[in-house]
């Protein structure tokens, strides 16, 4: 695999509390690439390694081969797009975007600027001030100031979190098929999984300073490395050292009959969310089960007994003592 | 990141260590020197000048110091709670009046002292117009005194008490006094139950602001004092000046500092010093 | 209670304000005594055609303008520094040169002044009350624009970098041009705090550097003369522009 950028045994300690704990793995080039955790899990510890505002305590950090943790932020060719997108109030769109063409000592500015703000669909608001401009309108600047000094590696920090709600999955898409237009590799970091699983090529699981697994969302998500990542990304049934997924299980009046592995249980709560319906159970030896089944899927009713079943090949064995 | 830090303080940092640091230095040490023969300090190491703080004559003045400072924070309490309630309860005025206690503050203090000469001497305002008015004979002596001192004090550092008892008064919440309103308490009743011990941090922080201002004060004692109500400021400039005693200057200048600097103690403590 | 209140407002107000309201009124007195007898400007005319107010005048501009770019460009530098990392015996240290009494500032720089004049051979004059002044200002610019930098957002400065610029440039091109507004109300309040100051530059300053509150305050002693009404209205005026033009800055 060709990696854009490669971190080894990167660590940081903080005065009484190390942030990131011997972290390793490789950027593949060209990849949106998921860096994902809870909050105070180390992610953007790593993110501002990258970027040269901090500098690791120890281990490698290489772009392109090159090492680059001595490096000043302005000597390497990461940019980055600031959670609150850090744009300069006192200066328009276009001098905003032109900020890095100066300081790279470039001599042809119009070209590439007209290029960003028509990829972004900022062409007509160059005079604009920042406070002038919406939420949508301030990230795009934001991007389109750090993807016109085309760097080898873009970092973005939390980018859908200072958005609505209703503009976060339009946002989404766009960033995806941004990435893809401009070919440059896109690291973000992200607390929400859905964003991360939705968005990403690749994805690194963080928690507590340490790197949990590694891999494309859909081997993170069902073939989870650790009882952490299974939880992090998505709610699982445990009963001893076997999981499975909520939206994996099924509710039926009768046992299903075939290889399936099947449950008596009794329904303890049917909880209605609009596109599905959750249905909580307790198996005769006390477990809770739950079931995400679609709204027309079955009719049940609290203290009713059914069956709850799933495919074995849905299962996640993981023993319980890696919790 | 750090060369860019180590040149922006340097400066400021040698300014401070020529201008601030060395010259306190040498004062401290003074202090412990023996008058010179044409003024100056000359060898002899001595405690001399500390002891002469109890001398009857320089103690009534530290005393009276200490005694005028604390009845003009007093005063300034009482004032400046009233003043400050005012205008955190002006609405959307209240930029307007704080401006109003502000300007007059930042201007010349000179000035502001001239001021009342001019309406407490023999022949200024208040004695002219009481007698026009033949309100009384002969001027009422209200210039030179302990009086005019009070008065010059409290005029000069109302502002130091008004400031952070209206910053605490913004702070406090209003569904507070709603609540207690709600609990049956009057308006007056809220004020000395609710907002009065909710400001005591902004009460003490003025009051030690005006109380360290009024104990190095030099100017109001001086001018309307005239050379008779003096104060510690007063007898420091003296040593230096007329007296020729830098040594003793130095002690008594020394023996402020440490006063100023205990009474922000509590401040600093709490992290309210709210300047830097 | 609130009619009290405003009731009360009213005549702190009055305390604060009236005494030079009356002075300010009186300055136009054409008598010179404390009992209005008609409007008239000899008083103005009088402080113009005095030479030793104008001599004093001018040195006080001087000395106002030299603390003020020195005290203004050091403490900013400062403050900035300050907010990169803190810097526990310099916060200390203006703290301390903020709260000492003016007084003790005063006679310590005028022992630090002779000292130096036995070993150096410098004389008191226009340059010590220059940096006398410089010193006790930078307390007051560190505090006017480290409030600014407080609410400065720090990942602008890493953008900055981040997109190429030098630490000094991203100062220059994105930081400093935001302080402006704080910096520029230091300077007036530095300049305002120097043109005014009275009982540390009486004690450094030497006989060709008269400070024009020096000649007031020496008039003030000597004895009741309307000329020194008609000045310190000129001043009042003066300094309350510069510090509503100040406040206006800082409130942006």
């Amino acid at each position: 695999m060709d990696a854009v950028l490669e971190l080894s045994g990167v660590s940081k300690q903080y005065p009484g509390h190390l942030a990131v704990d011997n972290v390793s793995f490789p950027v593949p080039r060209g990849s949106l690439f998921a860096l994902v955790g809870p909050s105070g899990c180390g992610k953007t510890s790593i993110l501002r390694m990258i970027a040269g505002f901090e500098q690791p305590t120890a281990g490698e950090l290489s772009l392109n081969g090159q090492r680059i943790e001595h490096l000043r932020p302005y000597e390497r060719n990461v940019s980055t797009v600031f959670q609150s997108y850090a744009l300069f109030p006192h200066l328009n769109v276009r001098q905003n975007i032109e900020f890095g063409l100066k300081r790279k000592g470039a001599k042809e500015f119009d070209g590439p600027v007209a290029k960003v703000m028509n990829l972004l669909r900022l062409a007509g608001k160059e005079s604009r001030l920042p406070h002038q401009m919406s939420g949508g309108e301030r990230q795009r600047v934001a991007l389109a100031r750090s993807l016109v000094i085309e760097p080898e590696l873009l970092l973005l920090d939390e980018p859908l979190s200072a958005l609505d709600p209703q503009l976060r999955k339009q946002v989404r898409l766009e960033l995806k098929s941004l990435q893809r237009s401009v070919g440059i590799t896109f690291l973000m970091v992200t607390h929400d999984q859905e964003e991360a699983l939705s968005l990403s090529d690749g994805i690194a699981v963080m928690n507590r300073g340490k790197l949990e697994q590694v891999g494309t969302p859909r081997e993170i998500y069902l073939k989870p490395a650790s009882r952490f990542v299974a939880g992090f990304l998505g709610s699982v049934n445990w009963l001893g050292d076997v999981g499975v997924r909520p939206e994996l299980t099924r509710v039926g009046h009768q046992p299903p009959g075939n290889g399936a592995r099947s449950h008596p249980a009794r329904v303890r709560a049917a909880t209605f969310l609009g596109n599905c319906v959750h249905v909580h159970t307790e198996l005769s030896h006390g477990a809770h089960i739950t079931a995400e089944v679609p709204c027309d899927h079955i009719e049940v009713a609290a203290g009713q007994d059914v069956h709850v079943w799933w495919e074995p090949e849905d299962e996640i064995h993981l023993p319980e003592s890696r919790a | 990141m750090s060369r860019v830090r180590t040149w922006a303080l340097a400066p400021a940092g040698g300014l401070l260590i020529l201008l601030f640091l060395i010259p306190m230095a040498i004062v401290t040490s003074y202090s412990w020197m023996t008058r010179g023969p044409y003024g100056g300090v000359a060898a002899p190491l001595t405690w001399e000048n500390y002891a002469r703080l109890f001398d009857p004559l320089y103690f009534s003045i530290l005393i009276r110091s200490l005694v005028y400072a604390g009845i003009a924070t007093g005063i300034c309490v009482l004032m400046g709670f009233p003043l400050a309630l005012f205008i955190s309860r002006s609405g959307g005025r209240k930029n307007f009046y704080l401006g109003l206690v502000i300007v007059p503050f930042w201007t010349s203090f000179l000035v502001r002292t001239y001021a009342w000469m001019f309406l407490l001497r023999d022949t200024g305002l208040i004695n002219t117009a009481l007698q026009a008015l033949g309100v009384i004979g002969e001027p009422l002596p209200l210039l030179y005194n302990p009086f005019a001192v009070m008065v010059g004090l409290v005029y000069g550092y109302l502002p130091f008490m008004v400031l952070p008892i209206f910053s605490t008064l913004e702070r406090l919440d209003r569904s507070l006094l709603e609540a207690a309103a709600d609990l049956g308490a009057r308006p007056l009743d809220a004020l000395f139950r609710i907002t009065v011990p909710l400001c005591k941090p902004g009460i003490l922080a003025g009051s030690v602001l005006v109380y360290i201002s009024c104990l190095g004060a030099y100017l109001t004692p001086d001018l309307l004092g005239g050379g008779k109500t003096i104060m510690i400021g007063n007898l420091v400039q003296n040593q230096f000046t007329t007296a020729r005693d830098w040594p003793f200057g130095a002690a008594l200048s020394l023996i402020l500092m440490l006063a100023v600097m205990a009474l922000l103690l509590p401040l600093v403590r709490r992290g309210n010093e709210g300047l830097l | 209670m609130s009619r009290w209140l405003s009731l009360y407002a009213v005549g702190a107000y009055a305390f604060l304000h009236l005494p030079l309201a009356v002075l300010a009124v009186f300055s136009f007195n054409s008598s010179r005594f404390t009992t209005w007898e008609g409007f008239s400007l000899t008083w103005y005319r009088a402080a113009f055609a005095d030479t030793q107010l104008g001599e004093a005048t001018i040195n006080s501009f001087l000395i106002a303008l030299a603390a003020t770019v020195l005290a203004t460009a050091a403490g900013t530098l400062c403050a900035y520094g300050l907010w990169k990392r803190g810097s526990k015996w310099i916060t200390t240290s203006l703290y301390l040169s903020l709260v000492t009494p003016e007084i003790v500032i005063g006679i310590a720089l005028l022992a630090f002044y002779q000292w130096m004049f036995r070993y150096l051979r410098i004389q008191l004059g226009m340059h010590t009350v220059i940096l006398a002044h410089v010193m006790f200002s930078l307390a007051y610019v560190v505090t006017v624009v480290a409030a600014r930098l407080r609410t400065f957002d720090a990942s602008q400065e890493e953008a900055a970098l981040d997109l190429g610029a030098t630490e000094w440039q991203a100062f220059f091109h994105v930081t400093l041009p935001q302080l402006l507004p704080a910096v520029i109300s230091a300077a007036l309040l530095v300049f305002i705090v120097s043109f005014d100051d009275f009982v540390i530059t009486s004690l450094v300053a030497g006989v060709d550097s008269e400070t024009l509150p020096m000649v007031i305050y020496a008039m003030a002693r000597r004895g009741f003369n309307p000329t020194v009404n008609a000045i310190s209205t000129l001043i009042v005026v003066g300094l309350g522009v510069l510090i509503v033009a100040g406040e206006r800055l800082r409130e942006k």
